[in-house]
């Protein structure tokens, strides 16, 4: 599907997508807030599960980016990075439910991110349907 | 904190979150109907950190981690002037949908907040 051509340059994300970028950036915030804390207070007590807090930071800080990003190389990065979230997603919050003692502290993707509403489990799904129907290589100004 | 206050400032983001989105699902660019009530929960968040700063001088203290009570409300603090900027530079209906999806956080991160400062279960 095309839609009439701006007159500023074009980023691929727009309409609906925008409301995308800013729940991703919602999430940055608390994730990045929260892994903070935890590292600085007590990195110790559950060096796995503040480990992994601290890396949902860094994806949903790179989603934002990318999902923002001109070009084909932050779609790709888009891709990438929202595909590892959604497979850490349902790994992280699988074994959160078989094995409670891997993580004594919870993470953002701790029981499927149900601590975040699952938004952290829907997300990730909405992200990459967003990207199979945006596809749109050759359509980027240089 | 101050529980009436907590409640208060929770409604009013609910609210106001709520009606961003619908003003936004009706296909309207932002407006000051939109934008004041997320300017309003900015408002009120300020108070927050005036009361947060001040409770434990007059014996209203956190049970929880302070680190944790302060992360949540900085990153909430955060959020209306970037989703208010946000919708001024992009007017587009969805601007409204981000101003009150950001509303909408807020009033879980208050929720939070409150938690953090009055219930310990772990």
């Amino acid at each position: 599907m095309t839609t009439s051509a701006d007159a500023r340059p074009r980023r691929r994300i727009r309409g609906v997508g925008l409301v995308l970028v800013a729940v991703y950036g919602v999430l940055a915030l608390a994730a990045t807030g929260r892994s903070t804390v935890q590292i600085l207070t007590d990195f110790s007590e559950a060096p796995v599960a503040y480990t992994l807090s601290a890396l949902a930071a860094v994806v949903y800080i790179l989603a934002t980016v990318a999902l923002l990003g001109r070009g084909e190389g932050w779609y790709r990065v888009a891709w990438v990075t929202i595909l590892f979230e959604l497979i850490f997603v349902l790994t992280v919050g699988t074994l959160s439910v078989v094995d409670a003692e891997l993580f004594p502290r919870d993470t953002v993707w701790s029981y499927y991110g149900l601590g975040y509403l699952l938004v952290p489990l829907v997300l990730p799904v909405l992200g990459l349907v967003w990207l199979a129907k945006h596809r749109t290589p050759g359509d980027e100004p240089r | 904190m101050i529980l009436g206050f907590t409640i208060a400032q929770i409604v009013i983001a609910v609210v106001a979150g709520l009606i961003a989105i619908a003003v936004g699902l009706a296909k309207r660019p932002p407006s000051d109907l939109s934008l004041g009530g997320a300017a309003l929960v900015g408002v009120l968040l300020l108070a927050q950190v005036v009361v947060a700063a001040v409770g434990p001088a007059v014996g209203n203290t956190p049970s929880g981690n302070p680190y944790e009570f302060w992360a949540y409300l900085i990153s909430a603090l955060i959020l209306p002037p970037v989703a208010i900027l946000w919708a001024l530079i992009e007017k587009s209906r969805w601007s409204n949908v981000v101003v009150g999806i950001a509303c909408l956080a807020i009033a879980i991160m208050l929720y939070r907040m409150h938690v953090i400062w009055t219930v310990q279960l772990a």
